[in-house]
């Protein structure tokens, strides 16, 4: 072998040696190293944010971040002798402090993990002169949320900490175990706005544990930045007077300004106190309550779905008149034996026909609407009025989400041609199988939200901005978004506008009637297999240059006309007047005892 | 293919690359790892999850390279090498600046740096350079232009602002002495870096003094002849100039960092929380890895960003941490297989082309992994080298993955190449 490759070779090796020698002396002779990287410990302290706080549309506060205190554990630095102090301190047992110390050695030895979660002020304060003088802990201040009204559960949602599942889900990778999240409601649809941003210190800690200071003075550390601060479109006041009325009943009521689409008031009953599933007594509460027969976690006014009922022929007579099928002034005659009705016999048009709530001339215009002799075969001719009707009726923001701001919306449901062959099969099918659409029964079903809704589009006589419940983000408005209702000639309104005016004034919703308040609205008595029928009422008010749609659903309350009407009327009052002077009618409804069956004339 | 029944692949070296890539992948993900994420090895919010994407396009590339023919790389080195000097100067106009050097080209989210393959190129430029019949490195003019060759590429890296990637092309020295470069000039250029470390060491006075008294003593000793006393009169005054040259250099002509990088390393405790800081940092992590090591993800100083570019120029630290002096000096002796394994198939090449180039390779892979393990143990200051195989990175796995592979695809066919030229 050639010596230069040889010299080669030797120096390569020496190289090798000299590494592995210098490797061997800082790593196993020399200590200086490992007592260093002892010393070097470093503690990650989180600085949990401040969630944003949530207002009314009139700065009412309706959050509050209370502060709690977390108990971190870091199992290396715990002096076991100690445990018996631990236990007494903490109340817990043998067992439980055995649990929750072997969980955390698990997780880590030198890392913090959670021991004890959420001591309140005052028990925090009793423990603290105590805990200090214990090694290996560590306290971490938080907040949770608190809340000074009891009203607004379902809208508000509630917060809680993160679920593994969630962790495996968070694509964005932000969330670590122990971050507060939204679960439902505005919390969890701003979720991002509100949560802010962690900090994190990082605190040099000895070998004792102690913290021995910033780590690097602080350059790596982060603080949190406070959530943003969410302004809804509620009005608190208004909110808690209709939460007021629907007490001890079964139902939603909706408000929201028709100019806007801004939801005012949001009630679901029965509800929750939102103070019960923060913090702590989330656990403790989070399953009766969700267990409850009457399910208070179900946000009624946008996951409650019902027939529209008599509300409906609004909509039938706008897309009767649109279609050509009935003149605005056209009189009918109905003689009264078609379908079952309240309505006498007799000569009727639109206006008349909504006012007193005639269920025979909607079943003549339906048909027309359907049956338009486009085929000479009824069946196929139906398909084709069918469709066409449908189109007109998804227009209206039915039969889809609205897409209001808070999750689990249900989209209703409008049925379809699939639909009707399923039931009955293809071209086996028409008018006469289906003609309960045509008062509003049959197979459609709507939220209280989209009747709601109906009202506004009524209200702006075709058009209406997607209703949504946060006005704004940090004092900057959110857009809103204008959905304007274009297959409707708009000259179509007036006479249906009109007769709702007469249901308030001499129909059906004469309970709701105010004398200084134009309300045009339209009763619904829901039929409801399942026992008593469902009180349903939607309108607007005033009738020129309207401020607020109502949409009320009572449970097994019977006529439209009693119990939905005048919880409607009441909120109407209290929004557009300020104040409510009809103690007898706030009697009635707050007794709510409206199941008699005697049938008087204001049914509908 | 003519003669393809030849073709060995010599399987030792690539098990030794397989193993240094996953280690490298491996340690990765631990530099990476927070425990309180808990994410996958595949994330691709994780190093470890994209540094997979650079394994597995390596191995593509790889097999295309095994799938040319083996004659391109001799035919086409000057070509490669002329494209490679139109990168690295286009670079200086159009790159990305990342930290003080303008060696990046960044086309969308893709960053490519040229430096790390014209390595390559000038290893096969040298190498069919050095194989011309008639070249002679004892002639002063061939030794010049052969120098030339791979000065040219580092003068250009150097403009760059990245002095570390262009001291790794004084590896092909080692070339120059295989290839039977007069001693004079070797034994010539490692004193001058001897004095100039120990101008560092020693006060100035001092080591003038020593010079003139050590000249002296040659004087006595060696001068039988009037030339070589000149010499070492001669070369006496060289080193008294550059001794004097050297504060020059080092207070003018070094960047200010590079300056504090070089005095650290004469005394490491002078500045603990500025410079010194990754260094110690470095030593800390390393050092408390003990004899066994922490275990796989076990780490602590590696993990809260005590040590910089964990998973890149420093990925030494998890391994010596983690894996202690056994992991640690597994895989030093690895990298020492490596590059002995690729001097020993070198010398069994007829064609001296290929020897070179085998030679250029193991140079080239030889210095990064001992300048970079040197730096992390506070043998050597920190110039910002990548660890082969093991450091995060495209660039630098595709190019040390090619540069290998191009040597084993020559070796493969060795029994065809023979001395053509």
């Amino acid at each position: 072998m050639n010596s230069r490759v040889l010299l080669i070779r030797i120096f390569l090796i020496t190289i090798v040696l000299v590494l592995i020698g210098r490797l061997f002396m800082i790593q196993i002779v020399d200590t200086k190293y490992r007592a260093a990287a002892q010393s070097n410990i470093l503690h990650k302290i989180v600085e949990y944010p401040y969630r944003g706080m949530i207002y009314d549309r009139n700065n009412r506060l309706l959050t509050q971040n209370e502060p709690v205190y977390d108990v971190m554990i870091i199992p290396k630095e715990l002096t076991l002798e100690d445990s018996v102090e631990i236990k007494e301190l903490f109340q817990i047992t043998q067992k439980e402090f055995i649990t929750k110390y072997q969980k955390a050695r698990r997780y880590s030895q030198i890392l913090p993990s959670l021991f004890i979660d959420k001591l309140s002020n005052t028990e925090f304060a009793r423990i603290q002169d105590r805990l200090i003088k214990l090694d290996g802990f560590i306290v971490q201040p938080r907040t949770v949320r608190s809340y000074d009204h009891q009203s607004l559960a379902n809208v508000l949602g509630y917060v809680a900490q993160v679920t593994p599942r969630q962790l495996n889900r968070d694509t964005s990778n932000y969330y670590r175990p122990g971050d507060n999240i939204g679960i439902s409601g505005i919390e969890r649809s701003y979720e991002k706005d509100l949560r802010g941003k962690r900090g994190m210190s990082y605190k040099t800690v000895d070998v004792r544990g102690k913290i021995t200071g910033s780590f690097d003075d602080g350059v790596h550390d982060s603080s949190s930045v406070p959530g943003q601060n969410l302004k809804l479109t509620i009005d608190l006041e208004l909110q808690q007077y209709a939460e007021k009325l629907m007490r001890g009943k079964i139902g939603s009521v909706v408000a929201l300004d028709p100019k806007t689409g801004e939801i005012l008031a949001f009630v679901s009953s029965p509800s929750y106190d939102p103070n019960l599933l923060s913090g702590r007594k989330y656990s403790e509460n989070f399953a009766s309550i969700a267990s409850d027969s009457l399910k208070p976690l179900f946000a009624r006014p946008i996951q409650a779905m019902y027939a529209p009922g008599s509300m409906f022929k609004t909509v039938q007579s706008l897309i009767a008149m649109q279609e050509k099928k009935l003149r605005p002034t056209e009189q009918i005659l109905c003689e009264g034996n078609l379908i079952g009705d309240l309505a006498s016999p007799g000569i009727y048009d639109v206006k008349k026909a909504i006012t007193y709530s005639s269920n025979n001339f909607f079943y003549l215009v339906f048909r027309r609407v359907i049956q338009q002799g486009f085929e000479s075969n009824s069946y196929l001719d139906s398909r084709i009025g069918f469709e066409r009707w449908r189109s007109y009726v998804t227009d209206f923001g039915l039969g889809k989400r609205l897409s209001v701001d808070i999750p689990n919306e249900n989209r209703g449901m409008i049925p379809s041609l699939s639909t009707y062959d399923r039931i009955y099969g293809q071209n086996r099918w028409r008018f006469s199988n289906i003609y309960s659409l045509s008062i509003g029964q049959g197979e459609l079903l709507v939220t209280p939200l989209q009747m709601a809704n109906l009202g506004a589009i009524l209200a702006n006589k075709g058009f209406y901005y997607t209703p949504h419940l946060v006005k704004s983000v940090n004092n900057k408005d959110l857009l809103l978004e204008k959905n304007t209702i274009s297959s409707i000639d708009t000259s179509y309104y007036q006479p249906v506008i009109e007769g709702m005016q007469q249901v308030v004034q001499m129909g059906s919703g004469i309970r709701g009637y105010i004398p200084n308040i134009a309300i045009c609205g339209k009763t619904s008595t829901v039929q409801n297999p399942h026992g008593e029928d469902h009180s349903g009422f939607m309108g607007f008010a005033p009738k020129e240059d309207p401020r607020i749609a109502v949409a009320a659903y009572v449970e097994n309350a019977g006529w439209g006309g009693r119990a939905a009407a005048s919880t409607a009327s009441l909120v109407i009052e209290k929004y557009v007047n300020g104040e409510v002077r009809r103690p007898w009618l706030e009697d009635y409804v707050l007794k709510g005892n409206f199941g008699d069956a005697r049938r008087t004339k204001d049914s509908d | 293919m003519r003669g393809a029944q030849k073709t060995q692949i010599d399987w030792l070296t690539v098990l030794v690359y397989a193993a240094l890539v996953l280690g490298g992948w491996l340690s990765i993900y631990a530099a990476d790892f927070d425990p309180d994420a808990n994410q996958s090895i595949f994330s691709f919010s994780q190093s470890s999850g994209r540094q997979l994407i650079w394994v597995i396009s390596s191995i593509v590339i790889l097999t295309v390279l095994f799938l040319l023919d083996f004659r391109i790389f001799e035919s086409a080195a000057y070509v490669i090498y002329l494209a490679l000097f139109v990168l690295l100067i286009l670079v200086l106009f159009f790159g990305q600046e990342v930290a003080g050097s303008t060696s990046w080209f960044q086309i969308g989210s893709f960053k490519l740096q040229p430096s790390e393959f014209a390595k390559t190129g000038t290893a096969l430029a040298l190498a069919k350079f050095l194989s011309d019949t008639g070249r002679d490195l004892s002639s002063l003019r061939d030794l010049i232009l052969t120098a030339l060759v791979f000065f040219i590429p580092m003068g250009l890296i150097v403009l760059q602002g990245d002095a570390g990637t262009a001291m790794v092309y004084s590896s092909f020295v080692i070339v120059l002495f295989r290839e039977g470069a007069p001693s004079a000039i070797i034994v010539l250029g490692i004193g001058a870096i001897t004095l100039f470390l120990l101008t560092l060491v020693l006060p100035k006075t001092g080591l003038i003094i020593g010079i003139i008294v050590l000249t002296l003593v040659m004087l006595g000793v060696l001068a039988r002849t009037l030339r070589k006393a000149a010499t070492i009169i001669f070369i006496g005054l060289l080193s008294i100039g550059m001794v004097v040259s050297v504060e020059f250099v080092l207070y003018d002509v070094l960047k200010e960092h590079q300056r504090k990088r070089v005095q650290l390393l004469i005394n490491p405790n002078a500045d603990p929380l500025g410079v010194g800081w990754n260094t110690t940092q470095s030593k800390i992590a390393i050092g408390s890895g003990g004899f066994t090591g922490k275990g796989f993800l076990e780490g602590t100083q590696t993990k809260f960003d005590f040590v910089p570019a964990q998973t890149t120029d420093f990925i030494f630290c998890t391994i010596g941490e983690e894996q202690g002096w056994l992991g640690s000096s597994v895989i030093i002796m690895l990298f020492g297989l490596l590059i002995f394994r690729i001097t020993q198939l070198a010398e069994r090449q007829k064609s001296s082309f290929v020897r070179i180039y085998g030679y250029s390779v193991a140079g080239i892979i030889f210095f990064h992994f001992a300048i970079n393990i040197a730096m992390t143990i506070g043998l050597f200051p920190v110039i910002g080298i990548p660890l082969p195989f093991f450091s995060y990175g495209g660039s630098s796995l595709w190019s040390f993955t090619i540069m290998l592979f191009i040597f084993l695809k020559l070796d493969s066919h060795r029994g065809e190449l023979l001395q053509r030229f």
